[in-house]
């Protein structure tokens, strides 16, 4: 909240809306396109979504907050995703992940207040030969211990100030 | 055309009732009382709860509320099987509600604990997953406890379906589910307009009203204070039903002898500033029909409607009524009036308003609403509330003898009485109105098409040379539908009432609780307008404007009706109000 969204997205969402407020259950491809656009779904998306399609608000967000699809928050510049599949899980990623949110101070799902990164937890990578893995972003790092973490979320911190 | 029916057979016994019935109704029609949790007649029936399982020799048990009686069918309510599901569901709901009952504002007229002791729950088997949330009591009006909360949904049918006002959903998933404001708002920021109808829908004690009785007590204990209490119309046709009376019961002397046994210096009646409404509203009526004012005029003396319109009809704000409501005139007078009247300083006045309403929290808050920076009304408390400090005073209240109101501002007529039903505004203005433009006594006073439980309400009265229109609704969203109507050019009126609360301010979200199983069969709407009515016919004046101590407050003090001196101290003006977003279209 607070933060500008471009105008011109909203003029995109306004065409999907027209597109579909005539079709049944017009809600979720309405709020998928939404997402597309914006990222995520802040209460002035979701406010306009519930005007265009004539339903309460509070319908919109029930449905925002049930399906985990659905992100009320914006991504950090980096997408931390942390493997919880099987092989990841029996090899220790639960304690990566632990360590992640211990450095990161944030819970997972959440984005850390400079911005800076967004910690997930994902299903399986496939790549289960170098678990326990992580992801940020495109790059993959497997094999990891809990105390490999603050030197890869340097890289991240020192590529931002340079 | 008759209607299809269908015959079904339940534990034995053969029903016929009309198509379309579920398994539920036909049940309590030949008696048998299915247990229910999420079911409201009228509100909500979605099969949630799964409380009024029954066998219909299906793959599964049913859900009665939802199910339609079909031909041929044969239903057992009573099996072992049947009760074991139901006290199971029973005992996973128990699970992770928060059971404190001892301290619960529900406890004794709370419908889950009534379920427990009914379906033989003698242990809690389970100790469910539960989060601790905290209690919203950011709203004037409305108290919101999540964790005694049963995801029920009853409030939100009542929220969205009934009213329209929508500020209430069900968010999240799983344990998580919540019953929330979008983007977990405090209730007291969302466009709530404090109807209370959700409290009247909630089964356990996960909504209620803000608890006000503090600040009464210590006011009457205040040696320094003159405590003057007012009563709405429709307490005296409730009040009863907390000390075990049928509903509709009038007991208008009992309620205004303990008022006085709890301490209160005077006891004054709201009927007298319903007339005095009548007065100014029927003058500002007939200024606006003949000087080509804004029409419809829209009545304002429901404050849920008020703030509805605030936020979401405000291109009718200029509709309505200029006119404080009853409560705040009430207030007014007593501290600009009938203090000076007996020297009392009006800062030493502290005026307790009892209403049906939840909404009369909110609006006696209202900074417009204090005429020469006091305010007009200091507490506002439910007629719920007032029975708990009658019972914590331990006053006898059935055994008491009647008495009557204070004098002079406690003289009212029919009219001022009526305002408590739908249409009861209507009725009186068209009583003042039709006399004062015709010059000529109204011999037949009661007009009928304005009153009754139709969602709107239409009628022509024939007043003079003039057709006068009038539509009434009650309910939020029954006045959707007239706002609509008149938004889309299809629709011209030149009086609209509107009540917030389906039913109007008898069942209003402060009134007592009536079970869902009790409104299954009775309407308290039906049986608290009909002693509002009787009251009416049983009073000897029943025309605002016959009203003597009105004709003597105009002569001594306001002038004429709608004067200088009635709209510094009986109007009030409105503002436009966001929905979720400040500047949102």
């Amino acid at each position: 909240m607070g933060k500008k969204l471009d105008p011109k997205l909203f003029e995109a969402l306004e065409q999907v809306i027209v597109r579909y407020k005539d079709h049944k259950g017009p809600l979720m491809p309405v709020m998928q396109a939404a997402q597309d656009l914006f990222g995520y779904l802040p209460i002035e998306v979701q406010d306009y979504i519930a005007r265009g399609l004539d339903i309460p608000l509070v319908k919109v967000y029930g449905v925002a907050t049930f399906y985990s699809q659905f992100k009320l928050e914006p991504n950090g510049e980096n997408t931390i995703s942390v493997c919880l599949g099987t092989a990841c899980y029996v090899r220790g990623a639960q304690k990566v992940l632990d360590r992640l949110k211990e450095e990161l101070g944030i819970e997972e799902g959440k984005t850390t207040p400079d911005g800076l990164f967004t910690l997930s937890g994902t299903r399986c990578l496939g790549c289960c030969g170098l678990a326990p893995v992580i992801m940020i972003n495109d790059d993959v790092y497997g094999r990891l211990k809990p105390d490999d973490i603050p030197g890869i979320l340097d890289k991240y911190r020192r590529a931002r100030s340079a | 055309m008759q209607e299809k029916c269908v015959t079904l057979t339940i534990d034995g016994q053969t029903v016929t009732v009309p198509e379309g019935t579920s398994v539920l109704d036909a049940a309590r029609k030949i008696n048998i009382q299915i247990p229910t949790l999420c079911y409201l007649k009228g509100v909500n029936a979605i099969g949630a709860c799964r409380m009024c399982l029954v066998d219909v020799g299906a793959r599964s048990l049913m859900a009665s509320c939802v199910l339609p009686a079909a031909q041929g069918m044969t239903v057992k309510t009573n099996t072992p099987e049947v009760r074991e599901a139901r006290r199971i569901n029973l005992q996973l709901i128990l699970s992770n509600h928060e059971r404190t009952c001892l301290t619960c504002v529900r406890s004794r007229n709370c419908e889950l604990q009534a379920l427990a002791k009914d379906l033989g729950v003698e242990e809690i088997v389970y100790e469910g997953y539960s989060v601790h949330r905290d209690i919203d009591d950011s709203s004037p009006s409305i108290i919101r406890d999540p964790n005694k909360c049963v995801l029920c949904r009853r409030c939100i049918a009542a929220c969205q379906n009934i009213q329209q006002v929508s500020v209430i959903g069900a968010t999240n998933r799983g344990f998580d589910t919540i019953v929330e404001s979008p983007f977990s708002m405090p209730l007291g920021d969302a466009p709530c307009i404090n109807c209370g109808q959700c409290i009247q829908a909630c089964p356990v004690g996960a909504l209620r009203e803000k608890d006000d009785t503090d600040k009464v007590w210590e006011a009457l204990a205040d040696p320094e204070l003159t405590v003057v209490v007012q009563t709405a119309p429709s307490i005296r046709v409730a009040l009863g039903e907390e000390f075990g009376m049928p509903i509709g019961t009038r007991v208008t002397g009992k309620m205004v002898a303990a008022l006085r046994r709890l301490g209160f210096d005077r006891v004054f009646d709201t009927d007298f500033a319903a007339d005095l409404t009548i007065l100014e509203e029927g003058t500002e009526l007939i200024e606006r029909m003949k000087s080509g004012g804004k029409l419809p005029i829209i009545t304002s003396c429901s404050p849920g409607w008020v703030k509805f319109c605030e936020h979401f009809y405000p291109d009718f704000l200029e509709n309505l009524s200029t006119c404080k409501s009853p409560q705040q005139m009430m207030g007014a007078v007593i501290k600009h009036y009938w203090a000076h009247k007996n020297g009392v300083d009006p800062k030493k006045v502290c005026v307790v308003s009892v209403m049906p309403c939840t909404a009369k929290k909110f609006e006696c808050g209202r900074d417009e609403l204090a005429a020469g920076g006091v305010a007009d009304v200091d507490i506002a408390i439910t007629t719920r509330e007032l029975a708990a400090m009658i019972k914590e005073a331990g006053i006898g209240f059935t055994a008491l003898a009647d008495e009557p109101f204070d004098d002079v501002l406690g003289d009212s007529t029919g009219a001022g009485v009526i305002f408590g039903a739908t249409g009861g505004v209507t009725e009186a203005a068209l009583r003042t109105v039709y006399e004062i433009l015709t010059g000529k006594t109204l011999e037949n006073v009661e007009f009928t098409a304005v009153r009754g439980l139709s969602g709107v309400k239409e009628a022509t009265v024939r007043i003079g040379d003039e057709d006068v229109s009038v539509a009434v609704a009650h309910g939020t969203g029954n006045a959707r539908k007239v706002l609509d109507a008149i938004r889309r050019g299809e629709k011209s009126y030149h009086m609209v009432e509107i009540m917030a609360c389906p039913g109007g301010c008898v069942t209003g979200g402060g009134q007592p609780i009536v079970p869902a199983s009790v409104r299954e069969t009775l309407d308290p709407r039906a049986l608290r307008a009909r002693a509002i009515y009787d009251e009416d016919e049983s009073m000897a004046r029943r025309k605002s404007h016959e009203n003597p101590s009105v004709k003597k407050l105009y002569e001594e003090f306001l002038g004429q009706p709608g004067g200088h001196r009635s709209h510094e101290l009986l109007h009030t003006h409105y503002q436009k109000r966001p929905q979720y977003i400040k500047d949102a279209e």
